[in-house]
């Protein structure tokens, strides 16, 4: 009998580790599909680059000028989690991307797995590069090869049990991966909100920061208070409600957000400051319409109080 | 067999007073200080809202007044680095940043740049909008490269 009830409990752990295992498989896109679109334009992608702010994470901590086009990687990122470190992106064949295809980029863009096929933590915001369209990964692609090759790896992670388990990430990103728009638009919302929706949900991945996560901050973002505010994920302090309610930026006009992303400087001219400093000065190297469309688009978002 | 000695109840309540006593040093926040170097940040905003009004256009350019903007954005630069004693870490709504004690060295390196591009600004006496726009963005370039590091949003 206590023979039969090990056997029985062998077949149902076989059974849990293989629905773990079917359920947690990473899923790449199709080389095939993407092989077509490896055609980018690099001086387009120039823009694609400072809007998913790659190298806010990528260059080495605090790089100031041409410096920030260096992505050695390095940055530590210290969460309740442990300690992630910025990976090296750069063209260098051995400890850079190098040796990636264009399907291999892609794939850790938009579903977060590298070329080995292992899921990549969702530090690196793919939950939101997930809505980017192709052909901006691609323009990005051509850009990020004709950035310099730098030698040398940073760190491996340091994650705490479960959290060093990658292949639970996979369960993570069924319930929480999703190339769905966030917000519903009415239908009065103008072309550049529509644009500033594009840009805010996918590239630049404001809610990354800006929204609060499930599950104590371990979860996906909690989109009934999308950018709402949340704490600092990365120590003291809070990330602010950027929603038109009154303690966000109710009081701003989209011309006062649009000038705040230019120069860094808000109404009252008090100025930007943290980890929104190198946002904001990537923010400002893009087109003027950009940051037009994102003040669009964050003066119709719901107001979260 | 050694037996520690009973503390008395006298002893005991000394100890507790002692300890009370260590914890409302430690949190008797230095809330005037807090409160100067937030009024220094408010002269400098009203500064720079000035400064704007003529980059912009929207005001016609005052020599006068651009030097009474950059001359405000001195006065802040010598008193501040004065303001951050051990006891105004917290309270008073405070957004200094822990870096500010943790890393005194790059914050002061931080003030004496503020501080000698204001000196460079103010010496150069900008007579027109385009040398004021030069001089002014000198010295606006620290607000940030501070905030970035010294400054946490509550």
């Amino acid at each position: 009998m206590a023979k039969r009830l090990l056997l029985i409990l062998i077949v149902l752990l076989a059974l849990g580790a293989g629905l773990f295992f079917w359920l947690t498989e990473p899923t790449r896109m199709e080389s095939a599909a993407l092989a077509e679109q490896d055609s980018g334009d690099a001086k387009r992608g120039e823009r694609v680059f400072w809007l998913a702010g790659c190298e806010s994470c990528h260059a080495r901590p605090d790089a100031k000028g041409e410096a920030q086009l260096e992505l050695a990687g390095g940055l530590p990122l210290k969460t309740d989690f442990g300690t992630f470190y910025a990976p090296n992106i750069s063209p260098d064949p051995d400890d850079g991307i190098g040796r990636w295809t264009f399907a291999d980029f892609a794939n850790a863009l938009q579903r977060g797995v590298d070329p080995e096929g292992r899921h990549l933590y969702p530090a690196f915001p793919y939950t939101s590069y997930v809505r980017m369209k192709h052909e901006d990964v691609a323009d990005l692609w051509a850009f990020m090869k004709t950035l310099p090759q730098v030698k040398g790896r940073a760190p491996d992670h340091e994650l705490s049990f479960p959290f060093n388990i990658r292949r639970g990430i996979g369960l993570w990103k069924l319930a929480f991966l999703s190339s769905n728009p966030v917000v519903t638009l009415p239908a009065s919302a103008s072309d550049a909100a529509r644009a500033g929706q594009y840009l805010v949900e996918g590239p630049a991945h404001c809610g990354e920061c800006h929204t609060p996560r499930r599950f104590a901050g371990a979860g996906g973002l909690d989109h009934a208070r999308w950018l709402g505010g949340a704490p600092n994920p990365e120590g003291e302090g809070k990330v602010p409600n950027i929603t038109p309610a009154a303690d966000g930026l109710g009081s701003w006009s989209a011309d006062e957000i649009a000038e705040y992303l230019a120069t860094g400087f808000t109404p009252d001219f008090d100025t930007v400051g943290g980890a929104m400093v190198a946002v904001q000065e990537n923010m400002a190297k893009l087109p003027d319409e950009d940051r037009q469309a994102i003040a669009a688009y964050l003066k119709a978002v719901p107001a979260v109080d | 067999m050694f037996h520690l000695p009973r503390p008395s109840n006298r002893t005991i309540a000394l100890a507790l007073a002692a300890a009370v006593a260590t914890c409302g040093v430690a949190y008797a926040q230095n809330e005037a200080v807090i409160k100067e170097r937030q009024e220094l940040m408010k002269h400098n905003g009203a500064a720079a809202k000035a400064a704007s009004g003529f980059i912009r256009g929207t005001t016609p350019y005052d020599a006068a007044k651009g030097m009474e903007i950059l001359t405000t954005l001195q006065d802040t630069a010598e008193k501040f680095g004065t303001l951050f004693p051990e006891d105004s870490k917290t309270g008073g709504d405070t957004e200094a940043a822990p870096a500010i004690w943790e890393k005194p060295d790059e914050f002061k390196a931080a003030l004496a740049k503020y501080k000698a591009d204001t000196d460079k600004a103010v010496a150069a006496a900008p007579q027109d909008v385009d040398s004021f726009k030069v001089a002014f963005g000198m010295v606006a370039s620290n607000c940030k490269s501070c905030h970035e590091e010294f400054r946490i949003d509550k």
